[in-house]
């Protein structure tokens, strides 16, 4: 058994980590056969020198102070960005709930078995959903609200030096910010939005956040419109060749609108579909065209990507995309936006920022799964179920169901086009986080991919093999419907990951590709049963 | 002691009071923030809040009326407040201790209200309670109900003391003064009802003691445990409001203003008059992409692209 991490272990000078997790710890799968060679190997064991490890693997890059000067001036940023996120004139964007969650915790631990990553990881106390909350609010006591003798017999204290804060902001990308703990404490705590906080400190004060996220992802997509890198040409390029390929394939002529001004929607798409599922934005076009929409995509900057990192990490950089996307609708007078299959694009667009977006920018909002809904429930398309004939199971998205509310219009295109299916336990707005949200899945550096695949990702596996029990061999084909383009990449790496492809004949994909492969009117067979 | 006793419970009301709408208007007063509700939201309208949904999940939903479901807010309100919904759903084995401890004291505070009800009505009556069946009756009741309270909230109180030391997980995370609030809520409460429990024959009981509180009528011998627990517990009242123990006022906010404001911006001209304000807040955070053109509001920070002008 291994020992209980404490808050103290996270301000330890020495450049151990500070937990170390044995893969025969975590709970096991009940995937039967023998489970591939690498799950055996130990990414624990792949330890990181560099700074102040936390357990094994990484996603932040810290300085390395070499003199404790140099520790004192980045522990007094730390401390001078923990006074800013409770100032109003620096947080009024979460204020309100993030003092409600500094003063009521109870340290009940009600929500510990609410989260998939500690119950995954073999109840590793790290990642306990109290264990950064409890330390931040220790140093919110003692460094905001005055501390003293009587504070600290009150709440606790731990010391703050650079080792704990380095911990504490890495420590802050190990929550999938899924907030299933929120639902499930009695008096409304969050500690998602807690992590959420910590890691706007560190952004918005210290200017450190993942790369994948902020260099390479909010800036980039600022930067040339898209955070896989595509410029305008290079997007309207790809957009093409979906376009020749969907139309070979289904025997329908397709093409896509650009930059179509009057149109009734503008379609944002996550731009990583483009590049890694094309068989998504092809089958949006495919449906749209054959429903008779008027819709256009974009080519502006960031109009043709949804994405909108800034809401796992920085308000700022969450506001300006909100806003470009605004912009870009208003300027080509659409009557609404249309949000692609993207789970956090949703939330940040239409929810997170629908008190951001005021006067012209206003632009009314809407998911796509409801646009697909209204199509097939409203008859708009000729479709035979038959053509889906083969198990399919659903994923919730958190940030489209239990953070938005949008539950049943992609439950209602599945009964409609897809004979059998199943829904995994549990489901809806007590779902179960894919492992890849908040970030994760577009984050793979230093094993945490690994991370991801054993740890955080472990819960959804075996609620995918627990769907399909009935059917596990592989020669039954399966179908994990995961309408978010980061849940799908992370539901790639863990089927990749745990080989369940070749073992149980387990594929995922949207769901405007289910719709197209039950259209009667393309060719069959428009999706392909092949691993890639 | 008596007049010691009496300002002891003024005292302990009043501070309870003003610390209870002191954490409020705090809360209240904190600036609009951005959406970050929970589904299940009750106040949709029933068939979309039986799964969790929103109105989302309706076509141009932005064209439709907004329809507040109070029935289900209210539905989805009171097990909660009462019967401690979530803890007994998502912890059971906290639930068994924590839940006598709330329902007594919720007895407590209703036999309290209720003491002072029948107090007043005494007064009214020109000093004396009538001694009829319905006199008696009503004292029975008051005096059942307050003593439930006691016992289900020692119980429960000794109960959570005794799970927080056991279990490792809740141990760890809990500082001395956790401890010392389950201890001053067993000490208080165990006193208060010793006091009233082993009074001598002819010694004033609630009943007397709350008349007299009313009365100030100093000339009422408060036994001396009794007084002893009555001064503890107006102390305890005093200081929950300075504790996390204060958490039924942060409910109603992590409820009503977080989990469940799902209110758009477009409707209401209160939320697009704060949005105003916030925007011309000018905040300080150091980070290059935060600066924007220098020391301007969040209105100048949003309409920056710091990878073209400010950033790296």
């Amino acid at each position: 058994m291994r020992p209980r991490t404490k808050f103290s272990d996270l301000a330890r000078a020495d450049r151990e980590p500070v937990a170390r997790i044995d893969p025969a710890d975590l709970p096991p799968l009940s995937s039967p056969g023998p489970p591939p060679a690498k799950l055996a190997a130990a990414w624990p064991a792949r330890m990181d020198a560099a700074g102040y490890p936390l357990d094994g693997t990484r996603v932040l890059a810290f300085p390395d102070p070499a003199t404790k000067a140099e520790r004192d001036a980045l522990v007094g940023a730390f401390l001078s960005g923990l006074e800013k996120l409770f100032s109003r004139e620096n947080n009024w964007t979460f204020l309100q709930p993030l003092l409600l969650s500094m003063e009521h915790c109870a340290r009940c631990q009600t929500c510990s078995d609410a989260c998939h990553v500690f119950e995954s990881s073999g109840r590793e106390e790290l990642y306990r959903p109290t264990f950064r909350s409890e330390i931040f609010r220790r140093l919110y006591f003692e460094h905001v609200k005055g501390g003293g003798l009587v504070s600290a017999w009150q709440h606790g204290r731990v010391e703050v030096t650079w080792p704990l804060v380095a911990r504490l902001g890495e420590l802050a990308y190990r929550c999938n910010l899924c907030r299933r703990c929120a639902q499930a404490c009695p008096i409304g705590v969050d500690n998602g939005l807690i992590a959420h906080e910590i890691r706007k400190l560190f952004s918005q004060e210290l200017g450190i956040a993942p790369t994948e996220l902020h260099a390479s992802g909010s800036m980039l997509q600022m930067k040339v419109g898209s955070s896989t890198g595509m410029n305008a040409a290079a997007v309207r390029d790809n957009a093409s060749f979906i376009d020749e390929e969907m139309t070979e394939k289904t025997g329908v002529a397709v093409e896509t609108p650009w930059d179509v001004e009057g149109a009734d929607v503008l379609l944002i798409h996550n731009a990583g579909e483009i590049l890694s599922w094309p068989e998504n934005p092809g089958a949006f076009a495919v449906i749209l065209n054959a429903a008779g929409i008027s819709w256009t995509m974009s080519s502006d900057i960031a109009g043709y990507d949804s994405v909108n990192y800034g809401v796992w990490y920085d308000d700022a950089q969450l506001a300006r995309v909100a806003r470009m996307h605004a912009e870009i609708a208003k300027a080509l007078k659409v009557k609404k936006i249309v949000v692609g299959e993207c789970g956090h694009a949703h939330k940040a667009l239409l929810v997170v920022a629908d008190r951001l977006l005021d006067g012209d920018l206003r632009i009314p909002r809407e998911s796509a799964l409801t646009l697909l809904r209204d199509i097939v429930a409203g008859g708009r398309l000729r479709l035979d179920p038959s053509r889906n004939d083969f198990p399919v199971t659903l994923h919730d998205p958190c940030n489209v169901v239990r953070l938005m509310g949008v539950v049943e219009p992609q439950r209602e295109v599945l009964r409609l086009v897809c004979p059998r299916f199943r829904e995994m336990t549990p489901h809806g707005v007590d779902n179960y986080c894919c492992g890849g949200g908040s970030g994760f899945a577009v984050m793979g550096g230093n094993g945490f991919q690994d991370w991801r695949s054993q740890v955080a990702g472990r819960r959804k596996l075996q609620q995918v093999l627990d769907a399909f029990s009935d059917c596990l061999e592989p020669a039954v084909r399966k179908y994990v419907c995961a309408p978010c383009s980061n849940c799908k990449g992370q539901i790639r790496d863990l089927l990749a990951f745990h080989d369940v492809w070749r073992r149980h004949g387990i594929m995922y994909g949207g769901l405007a590709e289910l719709v197209v492969n039950a259209m009667k009117d393309v060719n069959p067979g428009f999706i392909e049963w092949e691993w890639r | 002691m008596t007049v010691f006793v009496y300002a002891a419970i003024v005292f302990g009301v009043l501070a309870f009071a003003v610390g209870t709408a002191a954490r409020a208007v705090q809360y209240a007063r904190q600036p609009m923030h951005l959406r970050w509700e929970l589904y299940p939201v009750p106040h949709e309208r029933a068939d979309r809040a039986a799964h969790g949904g929103s109105y989302f999940e309706q076509s141009e939903w932005w064209r439709q009326p907004r329809q507040r479901n109070l029935r289900g807010e209210l539905a989805a309100m009171l097990p909660e407040m009462l019967l401690l919904k979530a803890l007994r759903e998502f912890n059971r084995g906290l639930w068994y201790r924590s839940f006598p401890f709330h329902l007594g004291l919720y007895l407590l505070a209703a036999a309290a209200v209720a003491l002072l009800a029948l107090a007043g009505a005494t007064l009214g009556l020109g000093g004396a309670w009538p001694g009829g069946a319905f006199g008696r009756g009503c004292v029975t009741a008051v005096t059942a109900v307050g003593a439930a309270g006691l016992a289900l909230a020692i119980a429960g109180a000794c109960a959570l003391l005794l799970r927080r030391i056991q279990d490792p997980a809740l141990r760890a995370y809990s500082s001395p003064g956790d401890f010392f609030n389950l201890g001053f809520f067993i000490v208080a409460l165990s006193a208060l009802g010793l006091g009233w429990a082993t009074r001598q024959d002819g010694a004033p009981g609630a009943l007397a003691i709350a008349a007299g509180l009313l009365r100030w009528d100093l000339a009422v011998p408060i036994p001396a445990l009794l007084g002893a627990g009555i001064v503890l517990s107006a102390l305890l009242l005093a200081y929950i409001p300075l504790t996390h123990m204060s958490h039924f006022v942060g409910k109603y906010f992590t409820y009503h203003a977080v989990r469940w404001d799902d209110a758009p911006l477009g409707e209401a001209r209160r939320l697009r008059t704060a949005l105003s304000a916030s925007l011309a807040h000018r905040p300080t955070w150091a980070a290059s992409h935060m600066r924007g053109r220098g020391d301007g509001t969040w209105a100048d920070v949003v309409a920056t692209n710091p990878s073209r002008e400010d950033g790296p």
